[in-house]
């Protein structure tokens, strides 16, 4: 059974899913913060791959991943510090980024080295699900690796109904009509559309991201759905501080009640 | 050889929508009604008569005596620098905000590099009354000022992109975060030939009008409909679409873009996409762009602000992969020079941008008995400061 299908047979609730950007705030900080993140009690990590040109993300993510490059963060370094992460993270990682990079680095070479290295999943915002189907999901299933599809509240039932029937990990709840960043409270409309899709009683398990980023923003979204994803308001609290061990343990422990693990 | 898109919007391997779900329901409603909506006879009535008794149209089609003489052919210039707002941007605007109309929307968003696009969405959103906010690079803010003034004065908010090289490409980035933080009441009018299907042919379609009065004016002046050239610069590639548009299809039509070399293709400061590019995805649209050995998107440069651009358009990837056009490199020197001779040979200014397609004048031996369409995209009031610089610097 998958890390990932495992982790949501063993927790339905409240699952703490933390994403940062590899190579920031420093180049070797990617395995120290992947490490503090697992000791906290993270349920899964989201591996940032820093792009250029982050069209989905808001401008905290964006100065992350500009940064991360500016320190000499690229594929080859990330592939090589992770090389043996399995020997002590057990926890879920998904890898996200952008689909240009992946290309020049070529898919089936990104995906090899990805799954060799023991990710789980992949996000990739830009990669659309028709496109998906129509060029790319064989070499994702020669690999074993899951893609993992966004679901807004513009999309429709019959689209989510499709997202759910092509996924086999989890969806990927965008709380609003957003890019990536805090917001301090949901508005009554984003709890309507919490409950409508949690309505719809979909096969795969949901995490809600975009815009969490307290105690309060998390369990309202976990109210409906099995957990949540904070990228922006932890790659902010890295900001502050350059003590990685304290940094997270503080931040992971805002956010839940009790210590999790 | 097929120039038109598919139904995913792919010119051969090139063009598709990398649009992340967030913008599915804004593209896909585009992509299901844009046929629809421009073909439907009461919204081209509605847009040919604001491009005659709005925009000016048609524009000449004017042929250059002393420019013909001095490379002894026969130049004419398409003038879009004549119409309404000063280049060929405001077709596309026009037909999009009827569009937007149409599709019930309220508010209207922009990226611009030289600034006429984002003028020319300015105009056209006083015009219907819309709110229009554009979003334009900290570096051609400065750059382009006289442009940022008319967008002010028009209405318009201008809101600086800050991140990345601060050009067209940031601005674009902007933009779409903007549509994705407003997918209820925003219409997006991308002002070139990129981003995701339907644009690039949308806007293909609403700067055709271009090369379609090429074929009545020529006919008329000449008893042919069809010239041995037509060239046009390319940064997005609007206008050069526009120009090639119904010439596609007629292979003895030859087909010119002239990119942005900048300070020389091999120097590290250039916008030539096609030239030192390669396929990648830019802009929500797989096509030709300038990147590094793992995908970074390079910062471009170029003189010009319209054309300082790191990727094209999918349809000019295709003409450039099939050959079906071919693409000259003009280094800044080489505009700036060609722009000169045409204040002193002709008494016209031409914008930067269309100063790299007149310089390929200079580059490509012509027969005496041909035809030569140069397409004029633009004037150059907004590059007078650069020019002026240049004019100094060459006296002193």
């Amino acid at each position: 059974m998958s890390r990932i299908k495992e982790l949501f047979e063993k927790k339905k609730k409240e699952l703490v899913s933390i994403y940062f950007t590899a190579g920031f705030p420093t180049v070797d900080s990617t395995m120290q913060i992947l490490s503090a993140l697992q000791e906290n009690g993270t349920d899964i990590v989201e591996l940032g791959m820093p792009f250029s040109d982050p069209l989905a993300d808001g401008p905290v993510i964006q100065h992350s991943s500009e940064v991360a490059i500016k320190n000499g963060m690229n594929l080859d370094l990330l592939f090589e510090q992770t090389k043996e992460m399995r020997k002590s993270i057990s926890i879920p990682i998904v890898l996200m980024g952008y689909l240009n990079p992946l290309l020049q680095y070529g898919l089936d070479k990104f995906l090899k080295r990805a799954a060799e290295n023991g990710f789980d999943a992949l996000i990739i915002p830009d990669l659309p699900i028709r496109e998906y189907e129509m060029q790319y999901k064989p070499l994702f299933e020669k690999h074993g690796l899951q893609n993992i599809f966004l679901v807004t509240p513009q999309t429709n039932e019959e689209r989510v109904r499709h997202i759910d029937k092509i996924s086999n990990a989890f969806i990927y709840l965008v709380s609003s009509a957003s890019t990536t960043g805090a917001k301090d409270k949901f508005a009554t409309e984003q709890e309507n559309y919490f409950k409508r899709i949690a309505s719809y009683k979909l096969n795969n398990p949901l995490l809600t991201g975009f815009g969490i980023s307290n105690r309060q923003t998390f369990e309202q979204a976990c109210k409906y759905t099995n957990g949540a994803i904070i990228g922006s308001a932890f790659i902010k609290a890295l900001e502050k501080d350059n003590n990685i061990k304290s940094v997270v343990s503080n931040f992971i422990h805002s956010i839940v009640k009790e210590k999790v693990a | 050889m097929n120039f038109k898109p598919d139904k995913y919007g792919y010119y051969g391997e090139f063009g598709g929508a990398f649009i992340p779900e967030l913008l599915h329901r804004n593209v896909e409603e585009l992509q299901q009604q844009y046929e629809g909506i421009i073909g439907d006879p009461a919204f081209q009535k509605e847009y040919a008569d604001l491009l005659r008794d709005y925009v000016g149209r048609p524009t000449p089609l004017y042929l250059a005596k002393r420019l013909s003489e001095k490379y002894s052919t026969n130049i004419y210039l398409k003038r879009e620098d004549l119409n309404h707002t000063g280049a060929h941007k405001i077709n596309n605007t026009i037909g999009q905000i009827l569009l937007a109309k149409r599709l019930g929307k309220t508010r209207i968003i922009a990226e611009t590099g030289a600034g006429q696009h984002g003028v020319a969405t300015a105009t056209v959103c006083a015009l219907m009354n819309l709110d229009c906010i554009v979003y334009m690079g900290e570096v051609d803010i400065k750059r382009q000022a006289p442009n940022v003034a008319r967008m002010k004065l028009l209405g318009a908010k201008v809101v600086p992109a800050t991140c990345g090289s601060k050009t067209l490409k940031d601005a674009t980035n902007e933009a779409i975060r903007d549509w994705i933080n407003n997918p209820e009441d925003t219409h997006y009018i991308i002002g070139s030939v990129v981003g995701p299907h339907p644009y690039p042919d949308m806007v293909a379609r609403f700067q055709s009008v271009i090369s379609e009065e090429i074929k009545k004016q020529l006919l008329e002046k000449t008893g042919k409909e069809n010239p041995d050239v037509v060239i046009a610069c390319v940064g997005g590639g609007s206008n050069a679409a526009g120009a090639f548009y119904h010439f596609l299809d007629s292979p003895d039509v030859k087909l010119i873009g002239t990119e942005a070399a900048g300070m020389g293709i091999d120097t590290g400061h250039t916008a030539a996409t096609l030239a030192i590019g390669t396929p990648g995805v830019i802009h929500a649209c797989k096509t030709m762009l300038m990147q590094d050995a793992y995908g970074q998107i390079t910062e471009p440069y170029s003189i010009s602000a319209g054309l300082d651009y790191p990727g094209i358009g999918p349809l000019h990837a295709h003409l450039h992969g099939t050959k079906r056009a071919s693409f000259l490199s003009i280094t800044d020197e080489e505009a700036v020079k060609a722009a000169f001779l045409l204040c002193r040979l002709e008494g016209i200014i031409p914008a930067l941008e269309s100063s790299h397609a007149l310089a390929a004048l200079e580059k490509v031996k012509f027969q005496k008995h041909e035809t030569i369409v140069v397409n004029l995209s633009g004037r150059g009031d907004k590059d007078l400061e650069t020019y002026m610089n240049k004019m100094n610097h060459e006296q002193n």
